[in-house]
């Protein structure tokens, strides 16, 4: 067992596979030499060559189009884009491809694709550096959506989604990248795709959130405490495909439930989330589900980011509310 | 050789074998009588697949379907020098150099008549789907060079795409990354004139598409696309430097679309008959009949057979697609993971109870 931060958990990830599976290519901007902006890729070229983690040009489409050939031909590309703002010009290759591929082939060929984004805000950068737009990637046919809250999850998440048969697209909490350490195994394991973690069991109200936000959640949780509610907290941990039983079976059990997220609000994951729980499991709620989120506004330059993003205040706040009704 | 000695930028044009029949004997390549009689006969099986599947679409047993008439040169010829472990990432006006590299002729019927498994290629054949969106998938072909390069497997990778394509971004990204990563790919653009309706001259600013290759720092070559001698003696060269690890290549095959965009286009609103007429007398296929002829290797009787055979082929390819029962609606599901989510189960499950309370009601 070794103590690390959620970033060396990550690296630790593809450190062992890169070991592991000749398969497996990392390539992004700046990933090689400099380690990665944020330095998650620290190390990797000196170790692994150029060959298999290898600096890109500055072309987000181009990283994970030429993915897309590299995973067809049998590799296991793990492509970086350096923060989710930057996504965008490769959504066509996502969307119109990697989503895809397996469908319209009829399982010919496949797109066994990583795609590591760093998203999230809260760490007062430039413009475009804090999107959180999960929604869109869920809504997406044919990608799986990842994001880990831990340590533990980030390293056995990743060697899932570099293990599994079909693309994933993994968001990096960078916000938590250092804030959070824990004890993890040095040797590879694995945290299954889809699987929902209950990180505290409670009574009175389910509280729901992913990536970042669950720390801000777990904060919350503490006020809560003290005030006698009892939580139950779950963290998604895959937002596609959906844990869903896992969030029914815990609000039919406390009859209420708030979601969270840093996204936008309408037609966020959380709509989604309320959407599922009316459906199935209406008669057990004891008042409409709320959602604590960011705004349908662009994300704030920093001066404004603090009221941009929910804060345990504005989650317990939340869960008071809903217990009132 | 040909990126040597044919310079983009002064507008030079490899041509061996001229619409008047004619050889320039000193660049012909390897190719003997009998293999210009193969090229020729496969040029006319890709002319009669292309007019039965116009009329297939009118009679509505087509979806709508991109035409390749004109340009069966550059297919044939361009797929010619290439080796089965080598791969072809193609847009929709490539059906010819699809079948060229394996993939059935039934298989391409069935992909237009609206059906997935047209796309499922067969084992062996390294042909990935035709790519709709205009100029996405020569990156695939990047990827795919690049896996070649890394398991030095001697693999090549060749991204087909019109003139119209090399406005998109990605074929910009494309050319980049295959001269940064060296990648053994060959970019084979054909220049039909017309991107829907859109000349090329608005297309682009540059008096040829070839010498954007310069850019990127590797050759490109500009071709004549209506001569299968020239397109053979430059795409072999381009896949030979691939092959040895010279990287990349882009040829431009001037070429031209004689038929329509797609069976839904009218081309009459942007060219005028007489500039389709110049072309006609162009005809790649006319040009190697002419060819053969003079040297004895061509005859009327020859034609007919030829003509009676190919038909046959198309239209048994075409009968067996329409013999291809209906998918049922739970392939929808069946292939978008390799298990199928909580989810797509949920909603499958849904439209199969609807579809029955349907029948019932």
């Amino acid at each position: 067992m070794a103590t690390c931060t959620l970033l060396e958990a990550i690296r630790d990830a593809l450190h062992l596979e890169l070991g592991a599976d000749e398969r497996v290519i990392l390539l992004g901007e700046d990933i090689g030499r400099e380690g990665g902006v944020f330095r998650v890729t620290e190390g990797l070229q000196a170790c692994y060559g150029r060959a298999r983690v290898m600096d890109a040009p500055i072309a987000e489409s181009g990283i994970i189009g030429m993915a897309v050939g590299m995973a067809i031909a049998g590799l296991r590309p793990v492509p970086e884009i350096q923060f989710m703002g930057f996504l965008y010009p490769a959504f066509d290759q996502l969307i119109n491809h990697v989503g895809r591929m397996r469908n319209r082939s009829r399982g010919r060929f496949t797109c066994p694709l990583v795609v590591r984004v760093p998203y999230g805000g809260g760490i007062h950068p430039p413009e475009h550096h804090s999107e959180s737009t999960e929604a869109i990637l869920v809504h997406t046919p044919g990608l799986q959506v990842v994001v880990p809250a831990t340590p533990y999850d980030a390293k056995g998440l990743l060697l899932s989604a570099i293990r599994s048969p079909d693309p994933v697209i993994f968001l990096e909490p960078k916000r938590i990248y250092r804030a959070v350490r824990q004890e993890i195994p040095e040797e590879a394991y694995t945290v299954p795709i889809g699987e929902a973690r209950l990180v505290q069991a409670g009574s009175d109200v389910t509280v729901i959130a992913w990536g970042s936000m669950m720390h801000t959640v777990l904060q919350a949780a503490e006020s809560l405490d003290a005030d006698g509610i009892s939580a139950e907290i779950l963290d998604l941990r895959t937002l596609s495909p959906m844990d869903v039983p896992a969030v029914i079976a815990s609000v039919e059990k406390t009859g209420r439930a708030v979601v969270v997220h840093e996204a936008a609000r309408t037609a966020g994951l959380g709509a989604e989330i309320v959407a599922q729980i009316n459906e199935k499991a209406l008669l057990s709620l004891e008042a409409p589900v709320e959602r604590v989120s960011g705004f349908d506004t662009v994300f704030p330059l920093p001066q404004l980011e603090k009221y941009y993003l929910p804060t345990p205040e504005m989650i317990a706040a939340a869960v008071h509310r809903v217990l009132a009704f | 050789m040909f990126a040597d000695r044919y310079d983009p930028l002064q507008n030079e044009m490899v041509s061996i074998l001229t619409p008047d029949g004619c050889c320039d004997e000193s660049l012909r390549p390897d190719l003997d009588d009998e293999q210009i009689r193969t090229m020729y006969r496969q040029m006319l099986t890709m002319r009669l697949y292309d007019r039965k599947a116009v009329s297939m679409q009118r009679q509505g047993r087509f979806g709508t379907y991109a035409q390749m008439e004109g340009q069966e040169a550059c297919m044939v010829a361009s797929t010619r020098p290439l080796e089965p472990r080598d791969w072809i990432v193609s847009s929709y006006r490539e059906t010819g150099a699809m079948w060229m590299h394996g993939v059935p002729l039934k298989l391409l019927s069935l992909y237009w008549m609206g059906n997935e498994f047209g796309s499922h290629m067969p084992e062996g054949v390294n042909v990935l789907p035709v790519s709709i969106p205009v100029g996405s998938h020569p990156l695939h072909a990047v990827g795919l060079a690049y896996a070649g390069k890394y398991r030095q497997d001697g693999s090549v990778a060749v991204a087909y795409f019109g003139d119209g394509a090399t406005s998109e971004g990605d074929v910009h990204e494309a050319m980049n990354m295959a001269g940064v990563y060296e990648a053994p790919c060959v970019f084979f653009c054909q220049n039909n004139q017309y991107a829907i309706s859109v000349p090329v001259r608005e297309q682009t600013a540059a008096p040829t598409i070839a010498q954007k290759a310069l850019a990127y720092g590797f050759p490109g070559v500009r071709v004549d696309g209506n001569d299968i001698m020239a397109v053979h003696a430059v795409m072999q060269e381009a896949v030979e430097r691939a092959r040895r690890g010279g990287g990349p290549t882009l040829i431009e095959a001037h070429t031209y679309r004689l038929g329509a965009h797609t069976t839904a286009d009218d081309p009459t609103k942007y060219r005028d008959d007489a500039e389709v007429e110049s072309w006609r007398s162009r005809d790649p296929l006319l040009r190697v009949q002419t060819h053969l002829h003079a040297r004895g290797a061509w005859s009327e009787d020859w034609e007919h057979e030829l003509l009676e055979a190919c038909t046959g082929e198309v239209e048994r390819a075409m009968s067996d697609a329409e013999a291809v029962p209906q998918p049922p609606p739970q392939d929808m599901f069946r292939y978008m993971f390799a298990e199928p989510s909580a989810a797509l189960r949920e909603q499958e499950a849904g439209l199969l109870a609807a579809l029955q309370a349907q029948q019932k009601g």
